[in-house]
């Protein structure tokens, strides 16, 4: 909200009004969040009242241009240009004479434009620095200035403008009234509260009202103002405040019901008297129900809507617009003003579900005074009265009970005790009074001290004794709470598993992957890239119902996307050799989806609600992906580098294993997006938690990627957090190396052959590491030559050649039998 | 040359005489030192050394001598092969090291060729602080809590005191779960592991939560849907606001050294009350040290405490959170928090594992 500080001093009883910085800093001390100070102008040099003499219009250039005769002091008249034509001979201008210099540091002179001489310049508001309207120039009204006065005083050019960002439990705070008082409460000077006036005894009814859904409205206040002047202008002090505030000037009534909703906080509207048919009514919407409002938009209003509706129908959106059937236009004469309580849960659905936020709105959304309803009608009613001539008429229609606050009790000490301050004496009933609520101090049964507060009828927010005590804290000053670090108690440092999760992190940094944490919404035709079935289970998403971007809508299942398109990025951006990870939490709807149950707050949910609360979850286990493109190792002077394959993927997933004290066992395996004959599943035993490998090429092709990209996805928390208590037995005695080569099948994996010789060797073999593999004439189609060597040892005396001969040749043996595996003659 | 049955031969036995061993001394010497290198000196040995050597034929000559000259001959000839040996030796040791360090000196390298065989990997920034922000903590005796990204909006909202319509659940742009009424949102904030901890734990808890965290913001500048905060609560009896403002500050000091601070606000958040904003004095802050908007904080609203099982008249607690992309942008000086997700390698690199 923007305020205009000379109308926010105007309630308060200031020996010296302090500066605008001043009073940013006091509100932001009390806890109203200041966006911007802003100063108007800066405006020097003559700046006068004009009155426009004649207007000649030129027409020889492409927009209208107005040469202009405008009387600017007595017997003085100037030659103006203006490019405005928003006004008429006889209009009050505000002139800028040559000497003057406007707001950006812009110097009027006497020059020559569009062949005519200009002595000076018709101002816009905006140019002078007032509100940010150019729609035209500024006319003032009838009689507010002499040709040749002083336009800086009439400007109120001497101002500055605040703008505040109240929180949203203050609603009070959206008005001249609650910023004066917090004012008042934040810098101990007297406040005079325009919400708390005289209001006449009514005779009779304005109109009659039916309020039938009292949950939607709880106060409905009516006044009719009859005989009004439709060609009166809004005063041009009004005109002024609502500019500086952010809004237009659109008709005196509409002005007025502007006007008293930014001094007091309550919205107001103005109907036409002379177009409403019969009794209003307060109700919701009924389905099928249209309304065309005040922006000519026509609405499909929902049963959830409250709306005002008369014997022709709705007629207004309540509390959020009004309609253009009923609207006040410039020949209304006959005017109903409306102001009442709406029901704030109810407006802030309206407004969502309609997409229609208002100045109106905003307020009812934080809870409007109760009590202010007649008294703002009252102001606006005068107002009418004052300035066109209207004749407020003696009925007053105020149906519905309002709701007021309740006492909120607590002990006197509860501040201190929160705070960890003593305030002095009589702090807490004195801040309390304060802000408005009556306030009590009782001795309980058990000798404490108990002050009780009625919160005033503008704080629907203080409910709690927790309320009460943020008063009082936030008005003394938090800056008077001392810094105490409270005592520690004994932690049970990090778990296991994060522990591992680190090393995770840390160890694929350390061998030169770069970590990238890509948004998780992906688009879900990367499914079809990745040539996934369409019962896969990695398409089986949980979806986003408001993207940012349409078409990722979808949470991901699996980390590849994410990565590879940032693979992509940074290739697009020249980047070659690329090893990216990436560690975060991947969704998996479950199986079977079921509901959230509903639960309240005012208890804490039993063990059994609070299971099924959680079984309504998706799954959200925490995955580590990493895709490799380019050189694993780069080439250079020392040689020709190394361009990453699958076996560097597969690698990346062992050693994260490793780094979480699981060693994976590498099975063959064949899953999209991985190139089906080098794609490897890492288990767990036999429990698969990962693959790693290279892509697929029709994926590598569909994605645009470079050839042969490897890539690697484990899910981290399918990995035990196994007890790993490692107690090595180290022997001193010499070791016996023998190598073996064994000639095998050519689809015979590996591992298979590692672990029948590793688990045949018996105990005295202490290493195993494969050298060398052949394929080719030399052991025929269809074979390959596996060269192990074997370490062998005893724990307690050297070992003979023999002995560890006999060992190996029984694990030959073993793969013989087992694998069909031959020694290589 | 005579045997040793030879007859005397007076002139064979000249080989003896001093004069032809100092001179055989002599050539010797000459030779090896104009062996130029081992190889020259190896060469030339056979002829002063060897058994056709001068001095080694002489010596064949002795046993022909008179038994009385033996002696004396014998001692001529062994100081003569002494000597060439003793100037073999000398000349050896020259020549070794003189070899040894041309092979040095021929093996030298250049040390400044490049050696960026292995292209460096690095973590992320935000990663490392949020680990770094988790060690403050737990050693202050916090520990870690964690929860889903994915949350109902009864963690999220409903027993944070967020009231169904209020405001303040719009002021937080939500991503919305489908089906339309699933109940279920991404987290806007890591608030939500506050309720998830109360009801998890036993009392008191001192607990840290860093993660990612989700709002409908347009990625710009200063804003991303997807960031990552830090959650702190603390739950015990007898807790202050001053006990607040004292963890605060402390980890405003491990974060940005001694001379840093914390200052609040009054603000609004449903689920503390009193509510604050922190600000954190930054020394190195660009054109001076200043104060930084850093996150927001409170004691935990009684209602929260309520809806978790804890009594609000026996326990109380503070919380604070802020935002980890916030607090890299200032604290390094990063003028784009685009940079921080677009994952381009040339970002992410200069931080190494422990930036």
């Amino acid at each position: 909200m923007r305020i205009p500080v000379s109308w926010l001093v105007e309630h308060l009883g200031f020996d010296e009004v302090p500066t605008p910085d001043e009073l940013a800093e006091a509100f932001t001390r009390i806890g109203i969040e200041v966006e911007e100070v802003s100063p108007l102008g800066p405006v020097t040099g003559p700046i006068v009242a004009g009155r426009v003499v004649a207007i000649e219009e030129l027409t020889e250039f492409k927009k209208p241009i107005r040469y202009c005769q405008v009387e600017v002091g007595p017997e003085q008249v100037n030659n103006i240009i203006c490019g405005a034509t928003n006004f008429v001979e006889g209009d009050s201008v505000v002139v800028a004479l040559p000497g003057a210099v406007l707001p950006g540091d812009f110097t009027i002179s006497e020059r020559k434009t569009y062949g005519r001489v200009s002595q000076g310049m018709i101002c816009a508001a905006d140019e002078l620095g007032i509100g940010d309207d150019h729609s035209g120039i500024l006319v003032l009204p009838t009689g507010t200035a002499q040709p040749g006065d002083d336009a800086m005083e009439l400007l109120g050019l001497n101002d500055s403008v605040i703008e505040v960002a109240p929180t949203p439990d203050r609603g009070y705070a959206f008005s001249v009234r609650g910023l004066a008082r917090e004012i008042a409460c934040a810098l101990d000077v007297p406040f005079g509260d325009p919400g708390v006036v005289e209001i006449p005894e009514p005779e009779g009814e304005a109109w009659p009202v039916h309020i039938e859904d009292r949950t939607g409205c709880s106060r409905f206040v009516a006044r009719r103002v009859t005989g009004v002047d439709p060609t009166a202008p809004t005063p041009w002090w009004m005109r002024r405040r609502l500019m500086l505030a952010g809004m237009r000037s659109i008709s005196l009534p509409v002005d007025v019901t502007n006007y008293v909703m930014l001094e007091l906080g309550q919205p107001l509207h103005a109907f036409d008297a002379s177009a409403l048919s019969g009794a209003l009514t307060v109700r919701r919407a009924v389905a099928g129900e249209k309304l065309t409002t005040l922006d000519d938009a026509v609405r499909a209003l929902d049963p959830d809507d409250i709306v005002i509706a008369d014997d022709s129908g709705v007629i207004s959106l309540a509390g959020v617009m009004g309609g253009a059937s009923t609207e006040v236009r410039d020949n209304s004469s006959d005017i109903l003003l409306e102001a009442a309580n709406w029901d704030p849960a109810s407006i802030a659905r309206t407004v969502r579900r309609h997409k229609l936020p208002s100045e109106a709105a905003k307020r009812f959304e934080r809870t409007v005074d109760p009590a202010l309803a007649p008294v703002a009608l009252e102001r606006a009613a005068k107002l009418l009265n004052h300035y066109a001539e209207g004749q407020i008429k003696p009925g007053r229609t105020d149906v519905g009970v309002p709701a007021l606050p309740e006492p909120v009790s607590m002990p006197i000490d509860l501040p201190d005790r929160v705070a960890g301050v003593r305030y002095a004496r009589g702090v807490t009933a004195r801040r309390l009074g304060q802000i408005g609520c009556q306030v009590s101090v009782t001795t309980s049964d058990d000798g404490q001290t108990i002050v009780t507060a009625v919160p005033p009828t503008w704080r629907a927010d203080l409910v709690q004794p927790a309320d009460l005590v943020e008063e009082v804290l936030r008005l003394e000053g938090y800056d008077t709470i001392p810094s105490v670090l409270p005592p520690a108690p004994a932690g049970r440092g990090l778990t296991e598993q994060q522990r591992r999760r680190r090393t995770v992190w840390r160890t694929l940094a350390e061998d030169g992957f770069v970590e990238v944490k890509p948004f998780p919404f992906i688009d879900p035709s990367v499914f079809d890239a990745f040539g996934l079935a369409e019962d896969d289970i990695r398409r089986n998403t949980v979806g986003v119902l408001n993207p940012l971007e349409a078409d990722k809508n979808v949470l991901a299942t699996t980390l590849l996307p994410g990565l590879l398109e940032t693979l992509q990025r940074n290739l697009s951006r020249g980047a070659k050799d690329l090893a990216l990870y990436n560690i975060a939490q991947v969704t998996l709807p479950r199986a079977q989806q079921v509901p959230v149950p509903a639960l309240g707050v005012d208890r804490r949910p039993t063990e059994a609600e609070v299971a099924s609360m959680l079984a309504a979850l998706p799954q959200q286990p925490l995955h580590v992906a990493g895709v490799l493109a380019g050189h694993r190792e780069l080439p250079g002077w020392w040689g020709k580098g190394r361009i990453a394959g699958w076996a560097d993927a597969v690698e990346a997933a062992r050693r994260v294993g490793q780094a979480y004290g699981v060693t994976l066992r590498v099975v063959a395996s064949d899953l999209l997006p991985w190139h089906p004959g080098r794609c490897a599943e890492l288990r767990v035993g036999d429990w698969p938690v990962g693959h790693a490998g290279e892509l697929h090429p029709k994926v590598i092709e569909a994605l645009g990627l470079p050839k042969r990209t490897v890539a690697f996805e484990l899910d981290l928390d399918a990995l035990p957090l196994d007890d790993h208590r490692p107690a090595p037995m180290v022997s001193a005695y010499p070791p016996v190396l023998l190598d073996v080569a064994l000639v095998v099948d050519a689809g015979v994996p590996v591992q298979s052959v590692s672990e029948v010789l590793g688990a045949s060797a018996g105990d005295l073999l202490e290493d195993i590491r494969l050298f060398d593999v052949y394929t080719g004439e030399q052991v025929g189609e269809g074979k390959k030559s596996l060269a192990y060597s074997l370490r062998f040892r005893a724990p307690d005396r050297t070992l003979t050649v023999e002995e560890a001969t006999n060992a190996r040749d029984a694990a030959v043996a073993a793969a013989g039998e087992r694998l069909g595996a031959a020694l290589r003659a | 040359m005579s045997g040793a049955n030879d007859p005397y031969d007076p002139k064979e036995v000249a080989a003896l005489s001093a004069e032809n061993l100092d001179a055989a001394v002599q050539k010797a010497r000459e030779a090896f030192a104009g062996a130029a290198d081992l190889e020259a000196l190896a060469a030339v040995k056979p002829g002063h050394l060897g058994d056709r050597s001068p001095v080694l034929l002489a010596r064949r000559e002795i046993g022909a001598l008179p038994p009385k000259a033996k002696a004396e001959a014998g001692k001529r000839v062994n100081e003569a092969q002494s000597a060439i040996k003793t100037a073999f030796d000398e000349r050896y040791a020259v020549l070794q090291v003189e070899r040894d360090e041309r092979v040095l000196r021929e093996e030298t390298v250049d040390v400044t060729l490049p050696w960026d065989r292995f292209p460096r990997g690095a973590r992320h920034p935000i990663t490392t602080l949020a680990e770094r922000i988790g060690d403050v903590f737990v050693a202050m005796g916090y520990e870690i809590a964690e929860g889903p990204e994915l949350e109902t909006e009864w963690f999220n909202f409903d027993a944070l005191n967020f009231g169904k319509d209020h405001p303040a659940r719009s002021m937080q742009d939500t991503f919305y779960i489908a089906p339309n009424d699933s109940s279920l949102v991404l987290r806007t904030h890591t608030s939500p592991v506050q309720a998830r901890t109360l009801l998890e734990r036993d009392l008191p808890v001192y607990v840290v939560c860093p993660g990612r965290t989700f709002r409908t913001d347009e990625l710009d500048a200063t804003h991303t849907p997807v960031f990552h905060q830090v959650e702190g609560l603390a739950v015990d009896k007898g807790l202050t606001m001053g006990h607040l403002k004292g963890t605060l500050d402390a980890f405003a000091r491990a974060m940005f050294g001694e001379d840093s601070k914390t200052r609040l606000r009054p603000s609004f958040f449903p689920f503390t009350e009193p509510s604050a904003e922190v600000d954190v004095w930054f020394p190195e802050k660009k054109g001076g040290a200043g104060w930084v908007e850093w996150g927001g904080c409170g004691m935990v609203n009684p209602n929260v405490l309520r809806a978790c099982g804890v009594d609000p008249d026996v326990y109380s607690g503070f919380a604070f959170g802020m935002g980890l992309e916030r607090t890299l942008q200032f604290r390094n000086g990063l003028p784009d928090m685009r940079d921080m997700v677009e994952g381009d390698v040339r970002f992410t690199q200069p931080f190494g594992t422990e930036a």
